[in-house]
This record gives structure tokens, sequence and C-alpha cells, in this order.
């Protein structure tokens, strides 16, 4: 007679002993008693183990139960050990129920189920969320409250009030507090329900909303469901400050999408303004600038496979360098031979940026390629129910001002800079005052180039990458740089900015496409009114 | 008739001349020459040509605005498929209960969205003057409108062209839309019949390639008649330094807004001419790849001549349909080429090919 034996003898023996219910026995002899009533018991006497369990204080029961309600709970065919049996990617992972320890990986033949029926579901979820309730760390708690928030039965009730006793997290303590409310909303005594509305009054959840809702609704003879109007009234002022909320939080969230799209834009048009402002020079291949930024992380991605959280910071530089190059080499070969002569030079460029595309066609082939967005840069920033932000929408904002700061720098504090304005300002007076204005306009050229590749770096992160990317954005850009003028900086932020919160405002009265058409038309007709922009130049630069 | 022909210089006398030939021979060849013969002109060829001599005639209008008004247009394709649209509804409204659906009253794109009448700017297309009306109206009202607002205002240089670039892809983005009524993506097509004539039979299709010709000589000499007119000298002295004929007091916008307005409408008249011949008139003319495509076809064959876009239309398509025939993937390569060594080396075009360079 081995231990195992003598252990399924005990075992039956307090199977006994809780049928009579007479002698009080330890908590862990009950939780032992009650997987063999789990193993070899009819419901009903299931009902009261999964409720021994609970009540055991053997650390590894809520593993027990979860494992039960998950079907992962076993019987050992041989011996009639109960044990947990989860499927992992190496086979069965097995834990002894009784003692918690781990135990040798068997195949499913040898071990037989326990089943359970809906009533015990139930029951396991209720013990679940109360054990959870009465964890000690507070986001289980919390998560605990969440989970059975919306549910309105007593069972509910008595529970949630019990832990709200209990409870000294403030964060817990108003969830909890908000759950009970929204039960108690049915409550019949009217001050109770009265309570219970300026209970869920700040709470942003749907549930809330919906019952207060249903609250005001009226049956098909037109009586008000709720009887008393004082409740009816409280009920209809706290739907009114949570849609209110809502709107606003709806707002916040468009400004916020519009923003990122505005940097993006600012970002794609800061380099057309530059050159467009210092040469007097539109270059169509803008576009394809961004497009090869987008490929250049492309394919840093797949040159470093294995460093993909790394390859943001690779590509930052590589983009910026291989964008300003062709920028260099364009202004170096087409542009310079060009100079006074824009509407040529518009058509040049033009060429480059179909030469460009096809380009790329051919070496990458006409599909879109994916760029993998890095683990740091995903996932969101949830503020409640009605509001979230994107992770990687923060971080494009964040990247474009630096750029932004880092080029008003560059054209404020370094020689470079001061050379530039000074050529943008008065080219001939430059020269005469010793200015290389040919070596200007290719740093120029290829400082304008460089800020497109880097948005091509931000825009790999928001669309795929193709052969058509800079098409799709350079008509946006073009509007911003007319709407905001070439003079300077502030003209294209403020232009960028502007359009890309308007886009995403109209977008959900009008649609995408028709909130487009409706921004070209205003800026068609606001060039009638400031047809050099928002910020135009000055000096004489502007005249000609 | 001597002093009629003396009026003309001689590239003007050689376009009308092949013109005429084309006229008369491509009939022939088409519908006498029995098919095998070395002298036959396929259908295939037919149309081909007739495709050409409209981009040949819109090259006219982009030549006139740009050439001799220096106004860049990066949207002349849109006024272009607007009197393709218009024609295309003519032929919409002739195919009556001869569509999948069998509806007598409604396309068949409109049955299929479920629509139960026609919108109101559809009525009307029925009639064939009507659409003539319009062909010539809704371009030249387009551009009055959208050039008073332009050129009030001195929207000059790269500014307006990339405004009239913007111009052609809201219209893009519009007629892409299913509830604009116009077909959105897949556009007008399956057109059956142009007053009462099959659009399939050989005869049709010579017509409509003599129309396109005799279209193209009239806007020619009316081209012609401006820009030798005292008008035109005024047009010209605009592109050549506007301020300085402002100051002579001119009112320059006046005549860039006229000016503009005429090349659109003969814009127009080349996409109705256009569309009974290529069958179909969808968004993707809108495309402002299309619009600056052409601009390339004038600066290829020479600015401020007429002929040099009628030259540069021809060369580059026919290029194209070789290349896109052939190499389909070298086409663009070569586009591109084009843009930029026209612009660099050839400044007046082929036609200004072995004449002084321009002062």
């Amino acid at each position: 007679m081995g231990v195992r034996a003598l252990n399924k003898t005990l075992q039956l023996f307090c199977v006994v002993g809780l049928a009579c219910a007479s002698a009080p026995l330890l908590a862990e002899d009950r939780f032992a008693a009650a997987l063999t009533v789990l193993a070899e018991g009819n419901f009903q006497a299931k009902y009261e183990a999964v409720a021994d369990i609970e009540a055991s204080t053997v650390p590894h029961a809520e593993a027990v139960l979860a494992a039960l309600l998950a079907g992962d709970l076993c019987v050992r065919r041989n011996d009639g050990a109960v044990v947990m049996a989860r499927e992992t990617a190496t086979g069965l992972a097995m834990v002894d129920a009784l003692t918690g320890a781990s135990l040798d990986s068997t195949d499913n033949a040898a071990l037989k189920k326990i089943i359970i029926n809906n009533k015990l579901r139930g029951r396991l979820r209720d013990a679940l969320a109360r054990i959870a309730l009465a964890a000690a760390e507070p986001e289980r708690r919390l998560a605990a409250v969440e989970s059975l928030f919306g549910r309105r039965d007593d069972e509910t009730l008595a529970l949630l009030q019990a832990a709200a006793a209990r409870e000294k997290a403030a964060q817990v303590k108003a969830a909890l507090a908000a759950a009970i409310a929204l039960i108690e909303l049915e409550s019949p005594e009217p001050a109770t329900r009265l309570a219970a509305v300026e209970g869920v009054a700040g709470n942003m959840r749907s549930e809330v909303r919906n019952r207060l809702a249903a609250l005001l609704e009226v049956d098909a003879e037109g009586r008000p469901k709720e009887a008393d109007a004082e409740v009816r009234a409280a009920a209809a002022a706290a739907l009114e400050r949570i849609d209110r909320r809502r709107t606003w939080y709806g707002v916040i969230e468009t400004t916020f999408f519009g923003l990122s799209l505005g940097f993006v834009l600012v970002l794609a048009a800061t380099g057309l303004a530059i050159t467009f402002g210092v040469m007097g020079v539109i270059n169509m291949a803008h576009g394809e600038l961004i497009m090869l930024g987008a490929y250049t992380t492309w394919v840093v991605q797949q040159a470093m496979p294995n460093h993909l959280e790394w390859s943001m910071a690779a590509a930052i530089p590589a983009a910026f360098l291989v964008a300003a190059l062709v920028g260099i080499a364009i202004e170096r070969g087409v542009v310079r031979f060009l100079y006074g002569r824009p509407l040529e030079t518009l058509l040049a460029t033009f060429g480059l940026s179909l030469i460009l595309q096809q380009a790329v066609r051919t070496i990458f082939s006409p599909l879109n390629r994916s760029v993998t967005t890095p683990q740091w840069m995903s996932g969101q920033l949830i503020v409640n129910d009605a509001l979230a932000f994107t992770a990687n929408r923060f971080y494009i904002i964040l990247f474009s001002i630096m750029v932004l700061a880092a080029l008003g720098a560059i054209l404020r504090y370094t020689t470079l800079g001061l050379q530039v304005r000074a050529v943008a300002q008065n080219r001939p007076m430059a020269r005469a005052m010793g200015v290389r204005a040919g070596w200007v306009d290719a740093m120029t050229f290829g400082l304008g180039a460089g800020v497109a590749g880097l948005a091509g770096v931000v825009l790999s992160q928001l669309t795929n990458v193709g052969p058509n990317l800079g098409q799709a954005y350079i008509v946006d850009s073009f509007m911003v740089v007319v709407f905001g003028g070439v003079g300077n900086l502030w003209g294209t932020l403020v232009g960028g900015l502007s359009l890309g919160i308007a886009n995403k405002f109209l977008e959900p009265y009008a649609g995408a496409v028709l909130a487009k058409i409706f921004i070209l038309v205003f800026i068609i007709l606001f060039i009638q009114k400031r047809p050099r922009g928002l910020f135009p130049q000055r000096g004489r630069a502007a005249e000609a | 008739m001597r002093n009629l022909v003396k009026r003309y210089p001689v590239p003007d006398r050689a376009v009308f001349v092949t013109l005429g030939l084309i006229a008369l021979l491509v009939p022939l060849a088409n519908l006498v020459v029995p098919e095998g013969s070395a002298l036959h002109f396929s259908n295939y060829s037919v149309t081909l040509l007739g495709k050409y001599l409209c981009y040949a005639l819109l090259a006219l209008a982009v030549d006139l605005i740009w050439g001799y008004c220096g106004i860049l247009s990066l949207g002349h394709g849109a006024f272009f498929a607007l009197g393709g649209y218009a024609m295309g509804m003519h032929l919409m409204r002739q195919i009556g209960d001869r569509g999948i659906y069998g509806n007598p009253d409604l396309p068949d794109f409109m049955v299929f969205l479920n629509w139960s009448e026609l919108p109101w700017y559809w009525l009307g297309f029925s009639s064939f003057s009507w659409t003539l009306l319009m062909i010539v109206l809704v371009p030249g009202l387009l551009a009055l409108v959208f050039g008073w607002f332009a050129f009030r205002s001195r929207v000059t240089g790269v500014y307006l062209s990339i405004i009239t670039q913007a111009l052609t892809y809201a219209l893009l983005l519009a007629f892409f839309r299913n509830e604009m009524g116009f077909g959105g993506n897949n556009g007008l097509t399956d057109f059956k019949e142009l007053l009462g004539f099959d659009l399939q039979a050989d005869g049709t299709r010579v017509a409509l390639l003599v129309t396109t010709v005799v279209a193209l000589i009239l806007a020619y000499l009316g081209c012609r008649a401006l820009t030798d007119s005292r008008c035109g000298r005024v047009v010209m002295a605009v592109r050549d330094g506007e301020d300085r004929a402002r100051f002579l007091g001119y009112r320059t916008e006046h005549y860039k807004l006229w000016v503009f307005v005429a090349s659109a409408v003969i814009a127009g008249i080349a996409g109705a001419l256009y569309v009974p011949q290529v069958g179909i008139i969808n968004p993707g003319e809108f495309a402002p790849l299309n619009s600056i495509e052409l601009v390339i076809w004038v600066a290829i064959g020479g600015r401020g001549t007429l002929y040099g876009a009628l030259v540069g239309a021809l060369v580059v398509n026919f290029t194209k349909t070789w290349f896109t025939g052939y190499l389909p993937e070298a086409w663009l390569f070569v586009l591109g080429a084009m843009f930029v060594l026209v612009t660099l080396f050839l400044p007046r075009g082929l036609v200004g090919l072995g004449r002084r360079a321009p002062a």
C-alpha cells in the first residue's frame, strides 16, 4: 500500500465526512475532499465543492477553479488524481491540483476531463471574481470590478457591496461605487435610484450611457419607464453631461489625429517650401524623394531583421542621406541649368519624378511593401473608454517637432543658414558679398530633400510603401505651401497643421474624398484673397 | 485664292495639306482598298489616328494658352475630360433600353445603384444639340469662373500651375464618387450609336476621323486668326512682360481670361471627339499626370508655333504606342527623359531644330 493509495483512502473518508457534514474539517482537508467530489460527484455536489475550494486558503485554489472553468481540470485514469493539464507547444503541462506541484507529462488518453454545466460555469465565474475582488493587488481588484461591470443581478450587488465595504484603494473604490450605482438604477426605491444616477454620472462607459438612456425611454402607451420625475430629470442631466463629455473627447481625439496628419504634411511640405523660397523652384520630384525615404526605411529593416527595435535609429539618418544625395544630384544635374525658368524646372523635375518612380518599380517591384512598426512604437495610450491615443502618432508628432526645431536652428544659427537666408532675400547682393550661391543652392536642395526623406520614414509607419507613395502626398504638400506661403517655416507649420486638422474634422461629416475636395476648393478660393499664402515672403525676392 | 494661300506661312500650309490628305486618303484606304492589300488602312489604325488627332487638338489648346499667353496650365486634362463626359452622357442616353438591365429611362450604372430617376443634370442630354451646347459651355464656364478668380487676383507662374493641378485633382476625386452620378470608377462606356450611326461600323469610324480632322483645321484657323490679330499681339505681350503690358494700359487679366476660356473650349471639343472613338470615358482622364503629359507634347513639338503642338502630340503618342507595345517597362523612363532633355536642350522643341536659338 503506497502513499498514493493511502491518500486516496483518506480522500474517500473525507467525502463520507462531508456527506455527513458532521465534524468540522481543516481547510486543507476540505480542499482535498472537494477535489474528489469534483472528480466523482454529481453537479449538485460540485456546486458545493466549488464553494469549498473558494473558501479554502490553499494558494492555488484560484488556479484550480480557473482550470475547471477553462476545461483544463482532469482526472488521471490510472490513479484518480485530479490534475490541471494545459496544452502547450511542447505537450501537456500538468500540475497536481492537490499539491500544486508540477507532474510529468502524459498524453491526452490517460486523462478524463471533468465536465461542467452552465450553472457551474456561472458559479465558477462568480467565485473567480470574488477571489479577484479580495486579491491583495489593487490592479487585480480593479480588473475584477471591470469584469463585473454591467452585471445587474442581486448576487453581484451583494458581492460588490461587500467588496466596497472593505476596499481602501481610492481608484478601486470609485470603480466599485460606479458598478454598484449602475445596479441600483433598478432599485425599487426612488431615493436609491436618484443616488445611483448621481453615482454613475461621471462614468464614461457605454453601459452607463445605455442604462441612463433606457431610463428615459417611454413605453407603448407613452408612459416613461422611470416613474419618478426627479430621477428622470437627474438621469437626463447626467446623460447630457456624459454626451457633452463624449463629444468633447471626440473633439480632442480628432484634433490629435488632425495634428499627426498635419505634422506629416508639414514634414512633407517643408522641403518644398525651402527650395521654393530660396530658389523660386518647384520640385515636382519632391514626392519621389519622400518615397525614397520610405523605401530606405524598408531596406534598412530588411538588412537588420534581428534588430527591428533599432532599425528606426538606423533608418532615420540613412533616409536623410539617401534623399539628400539624390536631391543634390537633381540640383547639380538639372535644376541649376534652368535657373530663372521656373515653369521649365517644373517640367524637368516632373520628368525626374517619372524616372525615379519607374526605377523603384523596376528595382523593388510594383507591389507595396510594408514596414514593421517596432514594438515600442505600437500600442495605445488609453485615457478612458471614450478617449485613446495611438502611440505611433505620438512619436510622429514628437519626431516632426524635433526635425522642425533642428531645421529652424540650422537656418537661424549656422553659417549655412545665414547664407541660405541671404540668397533667398537677394541673390545678386549675396553673391556680391562673397556667398557661393551655387553651393548654397545645392545645400538647400539637399536639406529640403533630406527632410523629404525623413517624411518618408514617418509615412512608412502610417501606410504601405509603394512607388506611388509620393504622388499621394505631393498634391497635399503643394496645398500646404500655397496655403502657408513660402516665406518661412511658420507658414508651412501653420498651413500644414490647419489643413491636417481641417481634413480630419471634415471627414466624419463629408467622407474622406469630399473633405479633400472641400479643402482644395477652399484653397483655390483662399488664394484669391492671399495670392502669396498666409505668410508671404517679404523683401525683393517677393517681387521676382 | 493666291492671297489666301500666301496669308499663311509654309509650316501652316504643310499642316493643312497633311490634314487634308488624311481626310481624303484614309477613307479611301480604309473603305475602298480591299483588306490584305498593302495600301489598306486597318480599322485599328483609323481609331488610333483619330485618337491622336484628338490629342493634337488638345495640344493645340495647350499651345494657345502656354505658348502664346505664357500660362502653364496643368489642368487642361480636366476640360478635355469634361467635354468627353458631356459627349459620353449623350451616348449613354442613346443606348436607351439596350443596356444590360434594359431600363429605358436610366443608364445601367444608375439601375445598379438603385436610383429611381434621372438626376436633373442628365436631363436634356438625349438631345444632340443640347449636348453640343454643353460640350462648349461646361468647360468654357469652368474656365471662365476659375480664370476670373485666378487672374483677377494675379495668381501667376508656378502658383497658377499648382492651382490648376489642384483643380483637376479635385475633379478626379469628385468623379470617382458614385454619388456624383457619372458612373464612378468605371465611367461611361458600352456606347451603341451616335446620331443613329453604329459606333462599331467602319463608316462611322472614318466619319469620326474626318470630323476630327475638320475640327482640327477649323481650330487651327481660329487660333491662327487669334494669334495674327491685334488681340493676339497683346496676348504675346502679356506672355513676354505682363507688368509692361499692364502699364501700357491693357487689361491683361481680360486677355488672359478670354484666351484661357477659348483654350478650354477647344480642349472640351477634343474630349467630345475622343470619347466616341475610344468608346469610354472614366475619371482617369482627370489624373494630374495626363495634364502634365500633354504639356510635354507641346514642349517637345515646340511651343508658341501651333504646328509644333500637332507635331509633338503625334510624335510622343506614336512613340508611346510603340513603347507600351514592345517595352512597357521603359516607357516612363523615356517619357521622363523627354521631359528633362527637352527642357534642357530643346527649349524650342522639335520644330525649332536647326533654327537659331532663342535670343
